[in-house]
């Protein structure tokens, strides 16, 4: 059988949601609508973050040497490589969804997958921003536990995971 | 937001001083990835209405404030797991929660799981770490989610 590949295959999809929102507008079907309106909602949102996060992240592999990352966040770099993870995590905006190709530029410039497992991680947990609208609506306490219990978990899974995967020689999609 | 805006905006600029070739290059990268990105990130985005329309915040709000503790601190993981929210909606919500009563650790388990564990973001997740090691990743994460909301239960006096 040949492989027949066409370009519409993979919009098929998203050409179908789209009917059924228009469709949603001409009939008003209100779950349709909600719909619609979230969409718009989630993907203005991310729309506005990662463009400028892949312009971040082009800038990044072609200025920052190899070696500078190799050094720091390398197989030599040890568990310091974790502090920097959780420390570079705060500093990102968006989310989960912004962290990957983050990941996968860094892994491309050398550095070691338990770090890239603690940053992933971390940057679900330790974003700043977050951090400081959880302190005012639930409490500093709640904060600190929450970054004493799930931090110290986050580098030693991660190190587990990454270790193992390592030496399988995993490698997250550099795409 | 702003200071993504105003960081990539002087990087750009000083990149542009350093080398235009470099920096045409940088660009490339990043319209290139992008591309790649988009197929899962369109799944993504097109999931995002299920969760929220099926369940509305009144069901959402009932099922926090129950009784049980078990079976709430579960709903609430589990509603964590399925939403996606950004924080500045996310931790209002959770404040006012608060206000009504609902326990610390129902509100933990709600919070972390919604950081930590992406059942939406799952496509652009399998994209990059692949289907298994992307599972694995968010069992790991659901799991210290849990430890992190019966540590904080325990803390503030809710769990014996």
């Amino acid at each position: 059988m040949s492989k027949f590949y066409s370009p519409i295959k993979p919009l098929l999809p998203g050409l179908l949601f789209g009917l059924f929102i228009v469709g949603s507008l001409l009939f008003r079907f209100e779950f349709g609508l909600t719909a619609g309106r979230r969409f718009l909602q989630f993907g203005g949102e991310m729309v506005k973050i990662v463009p400028f996060a892949f312009i971040l992240i082009g800038l990044f592999e072609v200025w920052v040497p190899k070696h500078v990352v190799e050094r720091h966040l390398g197989k030599q770099a040890g568990l310091r490589a974790h502090l920097w993870a959780v420390l570079l995590a705060g500093t990102t905006v968006g989310g989960l969804y912004v962290a990957f190709p983050v990941a996968a530029a860094l892994q491309r410039k050398g550095a070691r997958l338990s770090f890239l497992f603690t940053y992933i991680g971390a940057s679900g947990v330790c974003r700043i921003p977050m951090t400081l609208f959880e302190a005012s609506f639930l409490g500093i306490e709640f904060t600190l536990i929450r970054y004493a219990i799930a931090v110290p978990l986050i580098v030693l899974s991660s190190e587990l995971m990454g270790e193992y995967l390592q030496r399988r020689e995993y490698e997250i999609n550099l795409q | 937001m702003s200071v993504l805006y105003i960081l990539s905006t002087i990087a750009l600029i000083a990149s542009l001083i350093g080398s235009r070739k470099k920096t045409l290059e940088a660009l490339q990268i990043a319209w290139r990835r992008s591309l790649k990105l988009l197929p899962p990130f369109m799944t993504m985005l097109r999931q995002l209405h299920w969760p929220c329309t099926v369940l509305p915040q009144e069901v959402f709000v009932r099922h926090l404030g129950g009784e049980n503790l078990f079976y709430t601190t579960t709903a609430a993981g589990l509603l964590g797991s399925l939403t996606l929210m950004p924080g500045f909606i996310a931790f209002p919500l959770s404040g006012l929660l608060l206000k009504q009563g609902v326990p610390y650790i129902v509100l933990a388990a709600f919070t972390t799981t919604l950081m930590m564990v992406g059942v939406l973001t799952f496509p652009v997740e399998r994209h990059y770490l692949g289907t298994k090691v992307a599972l694995v990743r968010n069992f790991i994460s659901l799991l210290i989610a849990l430890i992190v909301a019966i540590s904080i239960g325990i803390y503030f006096g809710e769990v014996v």
